[in-house]
């Protein structure tokens, strides 16, 4: 599948509470971190999980955010990183 | 999936109970009970492949990633290979680390500059077949949260304490890809073979939340 980002676009997740099996974690909902990689395409788990077939393969991503940012600390070094793996369709490009 | 009559008469059996204590079933173990019985039933699996994968699960232990890590330290290839394909690179070496699922194995290498640490912080993610069980502390919800809400304090409780000009990474194992952290090749231990420098490489290095141990420790120990 075509990839929408590149390394090093900054991209929002998107604040949505969907219920099921979703393998974004909530703590980064709403966040805006940046493309480090890109890990290829995987079946989609959101569907895969209730028997059907995960298809089309997705591209996941590896997305850095900023550690004070994603805890809401400014007294974490800036430094230090939190990196999540997301799929695309979980991802805007940050406004 | 065999079929034959032996197979398809194991199938009928009963299962086994899964826990053989002395309490009621808990509301999950009679779930898992129910999804096992319908699985067998149903031809989906049979009791031989179940007893084969628990064994194998088993049977994994830290030695396998330990290996991995003292070929990466001592070969330079080899650490292309990983960084390039890890999947491809740990099978090269004989070890099937991707044989019951598709999960991608990353290698992360810690350096004098960054500092990967590991947390699955919706479930328990883990690279089981190269590391075995994932530890208790790996599963507590403290450690899961606190990981990330604060890396280096959470770390330094543990016992590492990691110096401010380093950065440190809080890698979330939550989708397809397990990790496998590659520790740094701690000093003192120039010259020597894979099988000693495996003797360093803990699972807790390999997650990330501890350095690999100095060879004089070791040499002490």
């Amino acid at each position: 599948m075509a990839q929408r980002f590149t390394i090093g676009d900054a991209v929002t997740v998107k604040f949505i509470f969907p219920v099921g099996h979703v393998r974004t974690p909530p703590y980064v909902r709403g966040k805006t971190g940046v493309i480090l990689g890109c890990h290829g395409d995987f079946r989609n788990p959101e569907t895969l999980a209730y028997g059907g077939d995960g298809l089309p393969r997705l591209p996941l991503y590896a997305v850095g955010f900023e550690a004070r940012h994603v805890a809401g600390n400014d007294s974490l070094s800036p430094r230090d990183r939190v990196v999540v793996d997301i799929f695309e369709h979980w991802l805007e490009p940050a406004a | 999936m065999a079929e034959s009559a032996h197979d398809h008469d194991q199938d009928h059996r009963q299962l086994p109970p899964i826990v053989m204590e002395d309490h009621e079933l808990t509301y999950f173990e009679k779930q898992l009970t129910a999804i096992l019985n319908l699985l067998v039933e149903k031809k989906i699996i049979t009791l031989d492949e179940l007893r084969r994968t628990i064994e194998e699960n088993n049977a994994a232990t830290p030695a396998v990633g330990a290996r991995i890590v003292a070929k990466a330290w001592t070969d330079g290839e080899f650490l292309a290979a990983l960084r390039q394909n890890a999947n491809a690179a740990i099978a090269g070496i004989g070890i099937r680390p991707d044989r019951l699922t598709e999960a991608k194995i990353v290698t992360p290498v810690n350096t004098e500059s960054l500092h990967h640490v590991v947390v699955c912080t919706l479930c328990s993610c883990y690279p089981r077949l190269l590391l075995g069980q994932p530890p208790d502390w790996y599963k507590s919800e403290a450690y899961r949260r606190r990981v990330v809400l604060d890396p280096r304090g959470t770390l330094l409780e543990m016992g590492l304490e990691l110096p401010a000009s380093m950065e440190v990474r809080v890698v979330d194992s939550t989708a397809e890809v397990r990790y496998l952290v590659i520790p740094r090749r701690p000093a003192g231990a120039e010259g020597w073979g894979e099988a000693e420098l495996a003797r360093l490489v803990t699972k807790e290095s390999m997650v990330g939340v501890a350095e690999a141990l100095s060879p004089t420790a070791v040499l002490n120990g």
